[in-house]
């Protein structure tokens, strides 16, 4: 034991007690721009909250991404080898900062924030990325752990921040329950595996898991299975995904949005790093069983979505199936699959944030109406004649629906075709055939939408808001929970008329996304080599 | 010539700038012109739909540019476009004009610029919901199909396959005024169409990954989907077997074939008849030209493995097809109906995985286009006749005071039920040749799909154009304006009969390599030898006729009387040492006996009738 940890010790003396700042500088510009988000809070005046607040939470955001830019090339173990910043950590950190820039942006006028205090929301926001952004770069259990645990906590308060609405409440709860059984689980089978081959770090695991022949040791095996289930609740893998739909249907929309995709960009990336690195040697074991769940997820995912009413609730079983697919980049455990699957997170981003932003806008649009019509915004009835009256978002919500359907000329082809393309190399064709066969089944939920929106002869008493209607917002005595205000400062005060119908942030997250959804369905170059180092950062063939 | 980018791009080009200038033209009349704004959507020719009409007619010359440029007698891929589009994956931008696609090519913008004029005569109607998407997806169903038929990388072509149905989901969507049904009705056709053909598209994408990633794997050289690297990597023959499995599915729901066609009645009825004239003219002809282009090169062994199987579909099909189209009364699905039993026909040729039935097969496409999409819009005419009505029983009569639409009508339906004469008799007749060689059953059998042909289509022209007078009917001539629509493609059909060889000439080259490895797994196997009976004895015929006399000229005229005075297997001989006499006269003679060299390698009986018979 003690020689295999010899390399590794004499490493962790000489690096140890160095803070390799550059490296850990885009954790700290996300951190840190929690703190300064949290402070600037404070202060009195309106406007500081309703527009510097997130400006600033921008510019953290935009200040990660230029460090992760700036480190691009860079591959080191960063804090005594618990992390490690290479393509994979760094690749992921950008798709997760430009989940939070749109994050930001559908929230800035939202009631989420509003009533949970700006600040206090962009902080948590911003802390749950630092979380996401650790867990991509971890490199032990430990920092697994960790990041877990930061990311979730901030969600869990952050699905429960629109304080007046029943089912946000309830969101959160359930999100809290569920999510922590499910860190329980991962944590069990954490310690299993520490129990098992006496080290914490990956490249120990990998390597005690070979040397002692405890790939196929019961011990081993069963804390896999209890990782496998643990992150299956973060990923949201069937069967562990029952939470999915009830959540992402309460929480507030952008914060739907950015679980829907930030938490899969980092549960896939732990995936990837834990089972493609460190349980490697175990392979033979889990693979045929993650390949199973990955089937059975891409059935309940895209069946699941066919009946659903809600918006949102369909891309809760979507984004169920999705992963799916992305888990066969992960099971064939070759560097293909790892791009594969990187690739497909980053167009995931592009194609659910479209979506994601023309609900947000549909949601304001309806409930700004000077009669709030019984439709709400996320139902498939909002989006009727969207392509008459709204062109500009009808065509986002289209190219969003159809790349997730995996349309050519799409991103989302290119995605599909990538993780079919790894599937096959990796021996799994039938897994390839399975994505597929939910590609068709999905098309049974996706197109219904397009539909809705572009059909002649919609109904056209869908009310058309001016762009003066002022949503009534309850004041802290109409207020159904008023207690639970706490002590947010938004609602101490009078709180005045917020001005909905024209939303250029949110109109913006929609065209800049299903742009990038179209452009990169064509010209997939710059994506492909985003990816490009992914495979062999991991360390695999 | 220009490169081939641009023919397949100005569609699809035209099309955004006809949506993006009519937008912004549109607001500004809006601001200008509020009180008037009714007279924004009378104007006869609205922006888009010229812009449209510059743009497929440009296409058509490029086309018949590219037509005429095309150098007969050789196998090869010409005007080539070859970029990387994706190193990672190995996917060329490749695209490229062979003997198989040529004349496609020719029928897909001859057919969306027939059918753009006649969206334009008809789009005025103010009932006509969102003229300027309507153009932007039918340009952009322009360039898909343009792009499917010209890629020579698999995954572009799966790209372009898959990309042609979303156009045609919109423009089915939304409807027009010779749409028919309800808005729920249309909306349940539409999604039942795209599911039926996606599901079939799917699976062929998962098949052509497949194909890429084993061909590199078997190869063990780098991966690419490029055709032409293909065909030298072939793959196992269990591989292949699935893999074949999956892009028939796709092929025979886009046909449609028979068990796959159900999504085919209510879609026919969905579509305006526009969308429908390039959708039954030439969609269906994609997936058939992937039987050529791509299955039976890449997966020989399996097009014979299961060679037996498509030749029972197409049957079923043909029998089908022709059935059903002899009891609708709704003409539209008359139609619907008969090209299933085309396609069959077309399947039957292909799979009948010798020269002969491949070149008639491919021949038949051209001809099954030109046909159908004349009288698709010949339809919408009789029903603006007969009440609005395009049932055959509120028909009748109309040829009385419409003389020249009868006498279109009458060339496109003898051309229909394959006259002789025309160049769908030249058609079937090759592809029922070539199945006669491999299975002589079957072939006798597809012969009844030839007679039902002209029950059905005489059926429908008699039915719409002499008997009673309608309750409903109105009858006058056509207008000049939708003899624009008419008289380009009928004068098309018209010289495709008196000059078949055009088409036969240009595409003997590459059908053979096309065929040329299947035909030469046909024959080893148990399934070749049952088939090598007659195949032989047509042989020994042919090489009698072509040692002897009847060199008469290939006017089809002569052949046609032959034919039907002569029975059974002495016609064919003539007809087919006729075609050599053509050819061998022409400069393709060098060409030729490269083609007969080739074919020595395989069994000699079945190579000599080959190499005499073209």
């Amino acid at each position: 034991m003690s020689a295999d940890l010899a390399p590794l010790l004499a490493t962790a003396t000489l690096r140890g007690p160095h803070v390799d700042f550059a490296a850990l500088s885009p954790l700290i510009a996300l951190l840190g721009g929690a703190m300064i988000v949290l402070i600037a809070g404070l202060l009195r005046s309106r406007t500081v909250r309703e527009h510097v607040v997130p400006a600033l939470t921008l510019v953290a955001l935009g200040a990660a991404a230029g460090l992760t830019i700036w480190q691009w090339n860079v591959e080191k173990s960063i804090a005594a080898g618990a992390l490690k910043i290479d393509s994979l950590s760094l690749t992921l950190n950008l798709i997760l900062v430009a989940g939070g820039a749109c994050t930001v942006l559908l929230a800035w006028r939202s009631l989420a924030s509003r009533e949970a205090g700006h600040s206090e929301f962009h902080a948590l926001l911003l802390t749950s990325i630092g979380g996401m952004s650790l867990l991509s770069a971890a490199q032990n259990t430990v920092a697994v752990f960790l990041g877990i645990e930061l990311l979730s906590i901030p969600l869990y308060v952050m699905c429960a921040t629109e304080l007046k609405k029943e089912h946000s409440l309830e969101s959160g709860l359930k999100y809290l329950i569920v999510g922590s059984v499910g860190s329980a689980t991962l944590l069990y089978g954490l310690a299993l595996i520490y129990g098992a081959t006496g080290a914490t770090d990956f490249s120990s695991i990998s390597s005690a898991l070979s040397a002692n022949g405890l790939a196929t040791d019961p011990l081993t095996l069963t804390g896999i299975a209890l990782c496998v289930a643990g992150l299956c609740f973060k990923a949201s893998v069937a069967p562990f995904h029952q939470w999915t739909p009830d959540v992402y249907e309460g929480a507030p929309t952008p914060i739907t949005a950015f679980m829907a995709v930030a938490t899969k960009v980092a549960a896939l990336g732990v995936f990837l790093r834990l089972f493609d690195v460190a349980f490697i040697e175990a392979h033979a074991s889990w693979g045929p069983a993650v390949a199973t769940l990955a089937t059975i997820t891409i059935v309940v995912g895209n069946v699941g979505a066919l009946s659903q009413s809600s918006l949102k609730r369909m891309l809760a079983y979507s984004s169920v199936a999705q992963a799916g697919y992305m888990l066969a980049g992960i099971i064939v455990a070759s560097k293909l699959g790892a791009q594969a699957t990187v690739f497909y997170l980053a167009v995931y981003l592009f194609m659910n944030m479209a979506a994601f932003a023309v609900i947000v806008a549909r949601e304001r649009e309806l409930k700004s109406t000077p009669t709030p019509p019984l439709i709400h915004g996320d139902t498939l009835a909002a989006m009727q004649g969207l392509g008459r009256t709204r062109p500009h978002l009808a065509w986002p919500m289209t190219l969003s629906m159809l790349g997730l359907a995996g349309i050519p000329a799409t991103a989302g082809f290119m995605g599909k075709f990538y993780l079919i393309d790894a599937a096959v190399s990796g021996g799994y064709t039938w897994l390839g055939v399975v994505i597929v066969i939910g590609s068709m089944i999905s098309l049974g939920y996706y197109l219904p939408v397009i539909a809705a929106m572009w059909m002649s002869g919609s109904s056209e008493d869908a009310p058309s808001p001016s762009a003066t209607t002022t949503i009534p917002t309850p004041g802290p005595t109409e207020g159904a929970l008023p207690t639970l205000a706490g002590g947010s400062q938004g609602l101490d005060e009078e709180t005045p008329p917020l001005v909905a119908g024209i939303q250029p942030e949110v109109v913006l997250v929609a065209i800049v996304t299903s742009g990038a959804t179209l452009f990169f369905g064509v010209i997939p170059q710059p994506l492909f080599d985003l990816v490009h180092g992914v495979g062999s950062a991991l360390g695999l063939l | 010539m220009p490169p081939l980018s641009i023919l397949i791009w100005l569609p699809a080009a035209c099309g955004v700038l006809g949506a993006i200038l009519s937008t912004f033209l549109d607001r500004g009349r809006a601001t200008a012109t509020t009180a008037s704004e009714p007279d924004a959507h009378t104007g006869t020719w609205s922006l888009p739909g010229v812009l449209a009409l510059i743009g497929t007619v440009i296409a058509l010359g490029l086309a018949i540019g590219y037509i005429a440029d095309y150098k007969p007698g050789t196998s090869g891929l010409q005007h080539v476009t070859d970029v990387v589009w994706i190193s990672e994956l190995g996917i060329h931008y490749k695209l490229g004009i062979s003997g198989l696609n040529v004349f496609l090519i020719g029928l897909t913008t001859l057919l969306f610029a027939a059918a753009t004029i006649a969206a334009n005569l008809r789009i005025q109607s103010p009932s006509t919901p969102r003229p300027k998407l309507f153009w932007l997806f039918f340009m952009i169903a322009e360039s898909a199909v343009l792009g499917a038929l010209l890629a020579q990388d698999l995954a572009l072509f799966v790209a372009f396959f898959d990309l042609m149905l979303i156009p045609f989901y919109f423009l089915t969507l939304f409807g027009g005024p010779t749409a028919r049904g309800t808005r729920e009705e249309r909306v349940k056709a539409t999604i039942k169409l795209v599911v039926y053909t996606l599901v079939g598209s799917l699976l062929m994408l998962a098949a052509a990954i497949a194909t890429g990633v084993l061909a590199a794997q078997q190869g063990g050289g780098h991966i690419t989907f490029v055709l032409s690297q293909l065909q030298a990597l072939p793959l196992s023959k269990g591989s292949q077997e699935w893999i074949f499995l999956f892009f028939a599915a796709a092929f025979l729901v886009k046909m449609p074939a028979f068990p796959l066609h159900g999504w085919m009645p209510d879609g026919y009825r969905a579509m305006p008849i526009e969308v429908l004239m390039v959708f039954s003219g030439v969609l269906s002809k994609v997936g058939a030209y992937g039987f050529l282009a791509i299955v039976l090169p890449l997966f020989p062994q399996a097009a014979v493995h299961f060679q037996t199987l498509m030749l029972v579909i197409a049957l079923v099909s043909i029998l089908y097809g022709s059935a059903v189209a002899f009891t609708q009364t709704d003409a539209r699905l008359i139609l619907g109906y008969s090209s299933v039993a085309q396609l069959g026909f077309i399947t039957l040729g292909i799979f009948a995985l010798n020269p002969q039935g491949a070149q008639g097969a491919l021949l038949q496409m051209v001809n099954h286009g030109l046909v159908v999409a004349p009288l698709l819009f010949i339809i919408a005419l009789l029903a603006q006749r007969s009440g609005g009505s395009e049932d055959i029983r509120a028909m009748g009569g109309i040829a009385f005071r419409a003389p020249v639409l009868a006498s279109i009508f009458l060339i496109v339906s003898l051309a229909t039920l394959a006259m002789p004469g025309s160049s769908n008799f030249v058609g079937e007749f090759m592809i029922l040749l070539g199945v006669f060689q491999t299975k002589l059953a079957i072939a006798i059998i597809a012969f009844t799909g030839v007679v039902m042909a002209s029950v059905y289509a005489l059926r429908l022209f008699i039915r719409a154009m002499h008997n009673r007078v309608g309750k409903d009917v109105d009858s006058r001539d056509m207008t000049i304006r939708d003899g624009l629509v008419l008289v380009p493609i009928v004068a098309v059909i018209v010289f495709m009969a008196i000059y078949p060889q055009l088409a036969l000439r240009r595409s003997e080259g590459a059908v053979k390599t096309a065929v040329a490895s299947a035909h030469a797994a046909l024959s080893p196997t148990p399934a070749g030898a049952l088939a090598s009976s007659p195949s032989r004895a047509i042989a020994v015929n042919s090489q009698e006729a072509a040692s002897g006399e009847s060199h008469e000229g290939a006017s089809s005229e002569a052949r046609s009387t032959e034919t039907t005075s002569g029975a059974g297997e002495g016609a064919y001989r003539r007809e087919g040492s006729a075609e050599a006499g053509a050819q061998g006269s022409g400069a393709t003679s060098s060409e030729h006996a490269s083609g007969e060299a080739s074919g020595q390698e395989n069994s000699k009986p079945v190579a000599k009738s080959e190499g005499h018979l073209k």
